[in-house]
């Protein structure tokens, strides 16, 4: 039903006025102080009334923002789970490592997920896998019983991610809406790349990077791992090859121009939703780029707070979709 | 006479009146579900948006009219029915075919361009205009199907 997502659409299309574009940021960039910026966020609607004046209230506050709009639009939420993935993935791995390792990190869990850190923590402890959903059971009984054993943190870093990268990759694959599935190429893709990248700047073995790597259709996985073996000319190399020549230039201009990149690269996915007007994908889209926007908001308010130099913000900004 | 004729007069006009004002009620709650997302957010584009979601109601008009035609040609609308053969029943239900059509698909399609359309709207009010005039395009057809129905029932001999 191609009309299905009418409203929604049109009411996004609305929203996306308030979005912040490159000349915004730029003024943003432009406020002397922490306190200036703030305020500047405010005036832009950012925060409610009572939030305080303070760049994590602020934030949090855009953040549960997001999710009450779409919650508003009337649609089936069950869209969306793959973009909770990651939090969700994240919320097991610090459960595994609070029972495992003992000690309290609730400060590590994300509370806007679908388990919250009290029922994680006790699925992990009484060790009910089952309650998990199915593509986290075995990650999650495999994580637990590898940190238990080996106390190797790392290792069970490697196996959630993975499963979150997996799973990721497999909700794509099952989706019918093409937002959804560029969504789970690009994540999966992107994330291969970094893993690439940084195995190959600490010296990681060809084994560490089979387990690490998701497979995705962009990109031959073994061919990037050999690759990252070789060293970073060999990865531009076959980025390059394989169409992520932007990936590669990035590569060579800094680490941070590479992270931009990466953000930058999935702004550049969701950007033709802009002109769809009746299906989910401008949904998915701006939910993307709220997440964007709040992100870079971030870099410049911790860059305004440590007091960097204009250019060192400039660098890491990432690009605005509208 | 058999009545045949004037059933078949009759099954024109509400074919007419039927699709087309089918086709307008779908385009016109398409494009006000996005008119109703637009003024959720932004209450000062009411105005703008109610003339892009009224855009596709004209369809219906066009069927009511050819549907005014066929009953004023039978004599219905005097209050006495003419004598007419079959064939010329068919003839007027042939004529009504056009609008009825055609209404029915350009309503629908015009009311999802509106929908479009208003999307225009919702981000660059001040293109108002040029937005409108993409689902006015869709007009053009219903305009050449209401032309050859009017022209073809007008022109039957009673």
């Amino acid at each position: 039903m191609a009309e299905l997502y009418t409203y929604a659409v049109a009411r996004i299309r609305a929203l996306e006025v308030a979005l912040f574009t490159s000349s915004t940021i730029e003024q943003l960039m432009g406020c002397k102080t922490e306190e200036q910026a703030l305020q500047f966020l405010t005036e832009k609607g950012w925060g409610d009334a009572d939030t305080p004046l303070n760049a994590d209230a602020i934030l949090t506050r855009e953040r549960e923002k997001i999710w009450e709009t779409m919650n508003e639009l009337g649609v089936d939420m069950s869209i969306f789970d793959v973009l909770s993935y990651p939090n969700l993935f994240h919320n097991l791995k610090a459960a595994v490592k609070e029972v495992c390792i003992k000690g309290e990190h609730q400060a590590a869990f994300y509370t806007d997920c679908a388990i919250k850190r009290e029922e994680m923590l006790r699925i992990v402890r009484e060790k009910d896998f089952s309650k998990l959903p199915e593509h986290m059971q075995l990650a999650a009984k495999d994580a637990y019983e590898t940190l238990l054993h080996t106390k190797d943190g790392q290792r069970c870093d490697i196996i959630i991610d993975r499963a979150t990268l997996d799973a990721i990759y497999e909700a794509g694959q099952a989706s019918k809406e093409e937002i959804i599935r560029d969504y789970a190429e690009e994540t999966v893709a992107v994330t291969d790349i970094k893993i690439a990248v940084r195995s190959q700047k600490t010296g990681k073995p060809l084994e560490f990077m089979k387990m690490a790597l998701a497979e995705c259709k962009s990109m031959d996985v073994n061919h990037l791992a050999h690759a990252a073996l070789s060293g970073m000319d060999a990865i531009c190399e076959y980025l390059t090859s394989i169409g992520y020549g932007g990936a590669a230039e990035a590569l060579q201009e800094s680490a941070s121009a590479f992270e931009r990149w990466c953000d930058n690269r999935m702004i550049e996915t969701i950007r033709p939703q802009k002109y769809n007007a009746f299906t989910v994908g401008p949904l998915v889209a701006y939910v993307i780029a709220r997440e964007n926007e709040i992100k870079t908001v971030r870099i410049v308010l911790t860059g305004i707070q440590n007091d960097m130099p204009e250019e060192v913000i400039r660098e890491r900004v990432r690009e605005m979709y509208v | 006479m058999s009545e045949l004729g004037i059933v078949y007069a009759l099954l024109g006009a509400a074919v007419a009146v039927l699709l087309a004002g089918a086709g307008s009620s779908i385009g016109v709650g398409i494009a006000g579900q996005a008119a109703a997302g637009v003024v959720t957010e932004d209450p000062s584009k009411f105005a703008k948006v109610l003339i892009m979601q009224l855009l596709p109601g004209t369809q219906g008009i066009y069927g009511l009219l050819v549907g005014f035609i066929v009953l004023s040609k039978v004599g219905l609308l005097g209050g006495g029915a003419a004598a007419l053969t079959p064939q010329t029943g068919l003839m007027i239900l042939a004529a009504c075919l056009p609008i009825g059509i055609v209404g029915l698909i350009s309503g629908k399609y015009q009311g999802k361009t509106s929908a479009a359309a208003i999307g225009i709207v919702a981000k660059k009010p001040d293109q108002f205009g040029k937005a409108m005039l993409f689902p006015a395009m869709v007009e053009t057809y219903a305009i050449l199907a209401l032309l050859i129905s009017i022209l073809a029932v007008t022109n039957i001999p009673v």
